[in-house]
């Protein structure tokens, strides 16, 4: 009990997947302008990766270790992660359509979100146990929910802020993620 | 060899994969009925055409296949722009042509015989009159959508600006 808590608090904030590993960057800087669409992102991210992580788990060792097929990992990885994104984009649109409709393309984006590849290949190679990597791909994503959160609300901030002509948009935007980032330096050694 | 197991593999778990997502897109179809109600519902149900689709059923489908923007709602303003922007994550943008002063509508009462053809085409059932008696609006609820004028068989109904409410004066 004592380690799941140990690797989702590490996975959350210790090594953040986009702050101190520097994986989906893309959403982070694409999804950030409005808090809803941010919320909304943060909950798809989070839904997809806990899934795709127990899902790849799976596929690598009931189904490419016994071949030994191990060096498809990538691809089968990619293959697998589309379908799960693709299922969830048919359920949203069924089951909650104005959110579909909110999300718009940012759901089948998730798909390009290196973060989720990141997370399924860091689990293999780190040779954890299903619970464990399921653990840490749900945290990898309260990670990237919580960070991405956090800086929809300080660009939103932003906005009303007396910016030089030459840093407006996205400069000023950047350079808030790297003083975030310096910030997250200081959960750096924390549990180890 | 290993070629060979390793085309049957991805190939294997691509068939699967896309077979998977075919049924799942046959059996969870679109839903787009339930978002067409749920943007019905927010509408004010007047019925009055003036976002230029007959009703707001009509609005509400227009909206949902992307012809209509969510501004165009006369009676609902700027409460239902914001509503629907909550609802489909569109941005807030003011509400489409906005009349500087409200216009009502208003019988000539001398002139009216007493048809009732107005009452019955009246979205928000702000006419009271009974057959063969005068017919009037009651200003406070009419939404300016105009109607009411074409069954006029008379033409005594003129749209006319709200006179502006009497404030008292500051001391």
């Amino acid at each position: 009990m004592k380690e799941v808590l140990l690797i989702l608090l590490s996975a959350t904030l210790v090594n953040n997947f986009v702050l101190t590993r520097f994986l989906g960057v893309c959403p982070f800087m694409g999804v950030s302008q409005r808090l809803e669409t941010a919320v909304g992102m943060a909950m798809a991210v989070t839904y997809v990766l806990t899934l795709t992580s127990a899902a790849t788990w799976m596929l690598n060792a009931y189904i490419l270790v016994p071949l030994s097929a191990e060096h498809l990992r990538l691809m089968a990885f990619i293959v697998l992660i589309a379908v799960v994104v693709q299922m969830t984009e048919i359920l949203v649109r069924h089951f909650m359509p104005a959110l579909h409709r909110a999300m718009g393309l940012f759901l089948p984006l998730i798909t390009t979100n290196c973060a989720v590849l990141g997370v399924t290949l860091l689990n293999v190679g780190e040779q954890l146990g299903f619970m464990a990597a399921t653990v840490q791909g749900f945290g990898a994503s309260l990670g990237f929910g919580l960070v991405l959160i956090v800086f929809a609300g300080l660009r939103d901030r932003l906005d009303g802020c007396d910016v030089p002509e030459a840093f407006k948009g996205t400069p000023i935007a950047l350079i808030t993620a790297g003083i975030m980032a310096m910030a997250f330096l200081g959960f750096d050694g924390m549990g180890r | 060899m290993e070629m060979i197991s390793a085309l049957i593999v991805m190939g294997a778990l691509c068939l699967s994969g896309g077979l998977a997502l075919a049924w799942a897109a046959r059996k969870f179809a679109g839903n787009e009925n339930a978002l067409v109600v749920q943007i019905e519902e927010l509408l004010p149900q007047t019925q009055c055409a003036q976002c230029g689709y007959p009703g707001c059923k009509p609005y509400a489908e227009a909206i949902v296949a992307g012809e209509a923007d969510i501004n165009q709602c006369q009676p609902g303003g700027e409460r239902v722009v914001k509503a629907l922007g909550q609802l489909l994550g569109a941005d807030y943008r003011p509400p489409a042509k906005v009349a500087e002063k409200p216009m009502v509508a208003f019988i000539r009462e001398a002139e009216c015989i007493g048809c009732t053809l107005c009452i019955k085409a009246c979205p928000v059932d702000c006419i009271i009159g009974a057959p063969k008696q005068m017919h009037t609006v009651i200003t406070a609820d009419c939404t300016g959508c105009t109607l009411c004028i074409p069954p006029c068989p008379v033409n005594c109904i003129d749209m006319e600006m709200l006179p502006p409410r009497w404030q008292p004066e500051r001391p």
